[in-house]
């Protein structure tokens, strides 16, 4: 197990290098000079080349990888060449906007999608489990801003319960974040325990066919008491991996919530900074939500063996 | 009359939807403490009425009539899950057909079997320890205080039974129901177990309704036998009287095609359709010389339609001269000659010439020859920890004679798998040469493995799992032909061809996996293998997922189609038994070793090793299981 951890932790190194080279890469083969960028096109080639040697944009490329590499490593993202200011505070606040929103989400839609699924799986005959299929196949259909337009609509303009958009950290007021927060985070999260109420269900019913289940039946429990003494653990581990990427995938997905609660999220710095150009910022953000990623698939991977011991013990 | 334990009145089953019922009038009883056995095909409805028993029917059936047990109130197939939870394990217990999936992969062992003590209330909780560590030590689990924290994975097929069997009658139930429970296991393993079964019912005086297709592994174990066929019940009586007697046609069907030791005249298995002349397990003498005798008759009657009907005439052309009943076993060594024996001319033979073996095939210029193969599996790991490596093979030696029928012989983990797949260069091995005609396997380039793969070809275990269950026959059956880059008009006439040499319809072509039984499925791996016409066939046990009446019709059909295409054949098997039947000579491996080597009859007269004479005492006969009795 703890070697099984080790090779994780340097699969995920490695896969940190490849992807901030990349990353670095794509960025410098861009057409357009940040500089040149910087200063309009009306500029003199001097003023450009001042500017070029001020950002440091004419050493050559292994150097400039080095020093963002090593500014990073530091905790420090540089200047951006459009603002003039430094990109780590707004990464630092926009991934703690993203990060709470996309985990309230993502642990909403499994403590919706866990016994739902379940339920859909143990009553799959009758017009309750047919039900609940049906409703998680429409709720996969609808895009998640409908979602959020439609919520606004009934809780925030007509009902008046929740402010319609806007942030609020938490040492602001605790009671105005959780408030902000419901909207969002409901709307990212129907249709992610859509997706995964979907997927209990199968897990459980595969479960359900399983020969341990008879076993477990045939020792003296009733069919809902084998499946949670040995069917929920068992579904779990395609369910997990599955909660893994959607959480993964949120992380910029959750873009088009952010921007209709106008929320400043990660996402929303993303889209900001590729429109100004700001290519060191662009550069910073991707790096970061690279670092993200892997890091939910570290969890995953080192999760499913905790789970299974088959699992453990070949690794 | 005392009351009986179990008693089932016209139990019908019928799937949802459906008028015709697959399960009809079943009634039997059990009185406590006897042991019954359930006889029957896949199919015939013997898992089915086990189910209903423990109130375990899936719920798209729907079962009709009474079942009820002493001890609990009313209709087992009318009563609430609740009240079904809390009779299972206390009254009934069941052991079921698949070690590896029957018990749960998350669970430590311990945690399992303490799980039925809790259900139950039936020890205190301080006590669940003790008795865990008293019920592993009952069924013979090897250190039984470290294997409460095993996990399933970690035991063997064997050992995950014994849990089974410890869980099930931890309660002390008054009936055990086994379903296939040694189906799954190595002959020797399943010898033990069934010990063990008998062992254990006795000690906790349950009565035992124990359900298998092999009539051999029930004369041992249970006292009287009910036989089922398509969902009926044919015929109940005692062991003796249904082995020496049987009244119903099919009961004679099964046992004649589970009686490995008897022939019909033509040197051939009896199947269910040429039961009738079958006298009978026990008064068949030691069948030597047969695998010979098969090889000599059946070079004569080559055509796939002349052989089905050679199974039920005696008067077929070249057939009277091995025409000998099997009590004339003796007349027929003399009358084998080698040079008649097959179309290659250089199969041994076995009977004549005893010394004759691995060691004379190589003098004779071998088609395939193996020296000093190794194998070493090493665990991966990135970098950091590396782990002992495990030894699959240790250094083999075999040489195999065109035209010869080599079995290979081992328990479960001895290699004979990983032999045969580095003969057949689906993996390499870690030191040693292969040679396969004039293809050095070992190392072998990507367009010397397609040669390969059209001169040898390999039917493997599973039928179920081996056969791609999105292709249509005529494309699982052509897939060979088109790798060897044959037209595709030229296709289909072979593998019509080929499909009516299995005997099979060709109008099947176009249907998929699903629709056919095991048996036919092997029939089809089978064409699949043959239709290169390639000089060797690998079979790695082929009928060991068969019901016994299809394994003999599988057999007799590999010893025909090994005949009329003139095949080298290497056979691998658990099982002696069918080995003995089909191969002329056999190698016995153990721990990726060869422990001996000779001709198959020899050893099986005259085991040198113990751990062949294991290996032979373990093999389920029903003459040895009669005998036993008495």
């Amino acid at each position: 197990m703890l070697t099984y951890v080790a090779n994780r932790a340097l699969q995920f190194a490695l896969a940190l290098i490849v992807a901030s080279v990349v990353v670095f890469a794509l960025m410098s083969v861009l057409p357009g000079n940040a500089a040149q960028v910087a200063l309009g096109t009306n500029a003199t080639p001097e003023a450009v080349a001042a500017l070029e040697a001020q950002y440091g944009l004419d050493q050559p490329p292994a150097t400039r990888y080095l020093g963002w590499v090593t500014g990073m490593l530091g905790g420090d993202f540089g200047t951006s060449y459009v603002t003039g200011a430094a990109i780590t505070p707004v990464i630092v606040g926009s991934v703690q906007v993203t990060g709470i929103l996309v985990v309230a989400a993502i642990a909403l839609a499994i403590v919706i999608a866990v016994p739902l699924g379940t339920f859909a799986a143990l009553e799959q005959r009758n017009w309750i489990g047919v039900t609940i299929s049906a409703l998680s196949q429409i709720g996969i259909a609808v895009p998640n801003f409908l979602a959020a337009v439609i919520l606004v609509i009934v809780f925030s303009l007509t009902l008046g319960w929740f402010p319609s958009q806007g942030w609020m950290a938490p040492i602001e007021g605790f009671g105005g974040f959780l408030a902000r927060l419901v909207l969002p985070v409901v709307s990212l999260a129907l249709v992610q325990a859509a997706i995964l109420t979907r997927y209990v269900r199968s897990a459980v019913l595969d479960v359900m066919r399983e020969d341990y289940i008879r076993t477990a039946r045939a020792k003296g429990l009733t069919r809902t008491r084998a499946l949670f003494a040995h069917g929920l653990r068992n579904a779990a581990i395609p369910v997990i991996t599955v909660a893994g990427v959607q959480l993964a995938t949120l992380l910029v997905g959750a873009v088009i919530i952010e921007q209709i609660f106008v929320i400043p999220g990660i996402g929303s710095e993303l889209v900001r900074a590729v429109a100004n150009r700001d290519l060191l910022a662009v550069q910073g953000i991707v790096m970061v939500l690279v670092l993200l990623v892997l890091i939910i698939n570290l969890i995953v991977d080192i999760l499913v063996p905790v789970v299974d011991p088959r699992i453990r013990n070949a690794a | 009359m005392a009351e009986q334990l179990l008693e089932i009145r016209d139990l019908s089953i019928t799937p949802a939807g459906s008028q015709t019922p697959v399960l009809s009038e079943v009634s039997l009883s059990l009185a406590p403490g006897e042991r019954v056995g359930l006889i029957g095909e896949s199919g015939s409805g013997k898992s089915l009425t086990a189910s209903s028993v423990m109130g375990l029917l899936p719920e798209e059936l729907h079962a009709g009539g009474t079942v009820s047990l002493a001890g609990f109130e009313g209709n087992v197939l009318e009563a609430k899950e609740s009240r079904l939870a809390r009779m299972r394990s206390d009254l009934v217990s069941m052991v079921f057909q698949e070690p590896m999936s029957a018990l749960n992969p998350l669970m430590r062992i311990g945690d399992q079997i303490a799980e039925v003590l809790r259900i139950h209330g039936g020890a205190s909780r301080a006590e669940i320890p003790r008795r865990v560590r008293d019920l592993l030590t009952s069924v013979h689990m090897p250190d039984p205080d470290g294997a409460r924290f095993a996990y399933p994975h970690q035991l063997s097929g064997g050992q995950r039974q014994r849990v089974m069997l410890a869980i099930a009658l931890a309660n002390s139930p008054r009936l055990l129901i086994c379903d296939e429970p040694t189906t799954a296991l190595d002959v020797t393993v399943q010898k033990h177990m069934l010990e063990l079964i008998a062992e254990r019912v006795d000690a906790v005086e349950a009565g035992l309704l124990f359900i298998t297709h092999d009539l051999a592994v029930v004369a041992g174990i249970c006292d009287r036998v009910i036989v089922m066929n398509a969902g009926r019940i044919v015929e109940t009586g005692s062991v003796e009287e249904i082995f020496t007697n049987p009244r119903h046609e099919y009961t004679r069907g099964l046992l004649a095609s589970s009686d490995l030791e008897a022939t019909d005249e033509n040197g051939k298995l009896f199947t269910l359709r040429t039961a009738l002349r079958y006298s009978g397990p026990g008064d068949a003498p030691a069948p030597r010389g047969r695998a010979a005798l098969a090889a000599a008759d059946g070079a004569v009657c080559s055509d796939g339609a002349g052989r089905s009907d050679c199974a039920g005439r005696s008067d077929c052309a070249g057939r009277s001269d091995g025409a000998v009943r099997s009590d004339g076993a003796a007349d027929v060594v003399d009358r084998v000659h080698p040079g008649t024996t097959s179309a290659s001319g250089t199969a041994p033979s076995s009977g004549t010439a005893p010394s004759s073996g691995t060691a004379s095939a190589s003098e004779q210029g071998a088609l395939i020859e193996v020296t000093g193969v190794t194998k070493l599996f090493r665990p991966r790991g990135l970098l950091l920890r590396r782990r002992a490596a495990v030894q699959a093979l240790g250094g083999i030696d075999v040489s195999v004679a065109a035209g010869s029928r080599l079995g290979i012989v081992g328990e479960s983990g001895s290699g004979k798998s990983t032999l045969l797949n580095i003969l057949s260069g689906l993996d390499r091995p870690t030191s040693g040469h292969v040679r396969v005609g004039d293809i050095r396997v070992e190392s072998a380039s990507t367009s010397a493995l397609r040669r390969l793969r059209e001169n040898l070809q390999i039917v493997f275990q599973d039928p179920f799992a081996s056969l791609d269950p999105r292709m249509r026959v005529e494309d699982i059956v052509a897939e060979p032909l088109v790798a060897a880059g044959v037209p595709g008009d030229e296709r289909t006439g072979r593998v019509e061809e080929m499909l009516r040499a299995v005997d099979l319809d060709p109008s099947s072509m176009r249907r998929y996996p699903h629709q056919f039984s095991g048996g036919q499925r092997q029939r089809i791996s089978i064409a699949r293998a043959l239709v290169t016409r390639p000089r060797i066939l690998v079979a790695d046990e082929p009928v060991s997922a068969l019901d016994v009446s299809v394994r003999a019709q599988v057999l007799n059909l590999l010893t025909d189609l090994v005949d009329d295409y003139a095949l080298t054949l290497l056979f691998v098997s658990h099982d002696l038994g069918v080995v003995r039947h089909l191969c002329s000579e056999v190698i016995v491996m153990k721990d990726g070793g060869i422990v001996e080597a000779g001709a198959t009859e020899d050893i099986y007269a005259d085991p040198r090793e113990d751990y062949t004479r294991k290996l032979i005492a373990a093999t389920p006969s029903l003459a040895g299981a009669l005998a036993a009795r008495t």
